[in-house]
């Protein structure tokens, strides 16, 4: 099974700038996931004001640029991972926010 | 007033949806942490692997007991190791001549300094890597019968109870656990060092290791008997041995040429079955189904087996996968590159000789230079005894036939062949094939 999990914020609470204690739990965290056979492609995400909506309807195309407002958004990073069942998926992502030090993130399965 | 209220009321109902939910977390832990604590505690068992087995189990159970109404410890696996330690001690300390394989470890760890009370922080992740490592070339040691190491291998790395390998094998659960104590026991009795072999031993030992997964995964991937023409989960258990192998063995190009065939093979699993069940084949699938990211990492690791091998001949995983790498590269089956395939398949022949192999190579030069030229082949192979009972080659012949438009000779191999196979879909569709002659 293969789940996505993006952390999602609010974008009016800043996030602290992270520690060098955390990157290196981070990529203890990564390294291992990757060794498991767990973690199969990670990756950021551009902050929220710079995304553009695209939309058709009615036969038009409209281009909407940043900043909305939505109460939380993706922030920060996803990744993707493979495993047996959903349990597994939640025990890497409780990892993950141990490794960060708080924060939500969101798990869907992915096909 | 009440007063000898618990704090935590004793979990009586199993069917209160918290503690299915603790309990499912906690087995998720567990199984996550099992191949690395079994690991761990072989290195002290002396490379008794029963043993350690048994102290893991004896975790476990305090792991169960105590974590859904504890919570899961911060470090789960330090928590399950610093346990089973404890256990193995108390053994020692007790001096009972019958848990005397116990206190032969207990005696081990007394002697290094360790009372199984340290935070276990100094246990490196590299420590770890070799401790699974050695666990991996003992599951997989050639003294023990294939089917022995594989459900050894998927039982002790995989985390896989004997009533889930046993489903994957389609054998009686009592079948696999048997096979498994006695590979136990043939692993005690010879003395087999817990260890990571090197010199002349290395490449034999590596090999059977890579076997061990290769045989898992085809095992799922063409399912031998039964029902189904598939069983995915063997698959992706192979597939994902084959990432942590060469995760620890970065420098072996073979491993990533199996890591790479493996990654490539998956990404086709979703395409390569109909709507009822029934076998796709390679060249009718929908490559839109195919899926991308695996290709991507299979790819990756063939590029790395390729850098590794620097020059020289590759080995049979990384040819098998940079054949399976043309198909994938090939966005429409039209664009498949067949005489590089033919060209590898040549080479696979001569590294790896199998009649398996020509039957693949004469299916390739079919694609590339006409089906005469692989039916002039499959013809030499018809004679080889050891594909006398492999329903494939009258399969491949029929086909050849067909495309020859020789109907009647092609149903009449179709037919051959449908009586040879003993997975259900496959007789199926050689049977529909032997109705239609196409």
């Amino acid at each position: 099974m293969r789940f996505l999990g993006y952390t999602l914020g609010d974008p009016t609470t800043p996030i602290p700038p992270p520690s060098p204690d955390m990157f290196a739990r981070m990529d203890e965290l990564v390294a291992e996931a990757t060794k498991a056979g767990v973690l199969v492609a990670t990756g950021g995400v551009g902050p929220f004001e710079e995304a553009t909506k695209v939309r058709y309807s009615d036969g038009e195309f409209t281009v909407i640029d940043g900043p909305y407002t939505e109460a939380k958004e993706l922030v920060g990073g996803w990744a993707l991972m493979e495993v047996r069942d959903k349990a597994e998926a939640i025990e890497w992502t409780k990892r993950y926010l141990a490794a960060a030090g708080g924060g939500e993130s969101t798990l869907r399965e992915v096909f | 007033m009440i007063v000898d209220v618990p704090q935590r009321p004793p979990l009586r109902d199993v069917h209160d949806h918290a503690v299915v939910e603790a309990r499912t977390a906690v087995e998720a832990v567990i199984r996550l942490e099992s191949a690395r604590l079994i690991a761990g505690l072989a290195r002290f068992a002396d490379g008794d692997i029963g043993l350690a087995e048994e102290l893991a189990q004896d975790a476990v159970v305090a792991a169960l007991e105590q974590w859904p109404q504890d919570g899961v410890p911060r470090n789960p696996g330090a928590w399950l190791m610093t346990v089973a330690k404890r256990r193995a001690i108390d053994q020692f300390r007790r001096g009972r001549d019958l848990e005397r394989k116990y206190a032969e470890i207990g005696r081990a760890l007394a002697a290094a300094g360790d009372d199984g009370t340290a935070e276990f922080d100094w246990v490196t992740a590299d420590d770890i890597d070799d401790d699974l490592l050695r666990l991996i070339f003992t599951a997989c040691h050639p003294m023990l019968s294939v089917p022995a190491r594989t459900a050894l291998t998927l039982r002790l790395l995989g985390g896989l109870t004997t009533a889930e390998i046993a489903r994957g094998y389609l054998v009686p659960e009592a079948t696999i656990a048997q096979r498994i104590v006695r590979a136990k026991k043939t692993l005690a009795a010879a003395r087999v060092p817990f260890e990571t072999p090197d010199g002349l031993q290395r490449a034999e030992r590596l090999g059977s290791v890579l076997e061990v997964i290769y045989l898992i995964y085809n095992e799922g991937y063409a399912a031998t008997a039964g029902a189904d023409w598939m069983r995915p989960d063997l698959c992706y258990e192979a597939l994902r041995l084959a990432r942590v192998l060469a995760g620890m063995l970065p420098g072996e190009a073979e491993v990533h040429g199996l890591a790479a065939l493996l990654e490539i093979q998956s990404s086709r699993l979703a395409a390569r079955v109909g709507p009822a069940g029934e076998p796709v084949l390679l060249l009718d699938q929908d490559r839109s189904r195919w899926d991308r990211l695996l290709i991507h990492r299979g790819l990756a690791a063939l590029a790395r087996a390729e850098d590794l091998c620097s020059g020289a001949v590759p080995g049979p995983y990384t040819l098998q996968a940079a054949i399976a790498a043309c198909h994938a590269r090939a966005v429409v089956a039209a664009d498949t590159d067949w005489e590089q395939i033919t060209s590898l398949y040549s080479v696979l022949a001569e590294v790896a000789p199998s009649p398996v192999v020509e039957l693949n190579r004469a299916v390739a030069m079919s694609m590339a230079f006409g089906p005469q030229a692989g039916l002039d082949l499959v013809d030499q192979l018809a004679a080889e005894p050891a594909l006398r009972n492999y329903h494939l080659l009258p399969s491949v012949r029929g086909d050849l036939l067909a495309r020859l438009g020789r109907e009647a000779e092609a149903r009449a191999e179709f037919q051959h062949a449908s009586e040879m196979t003993l997975n259900a879909a496959e007789r199926e569709l050689t049977a529909r094939r032997a109705r239609t002659g196409r």
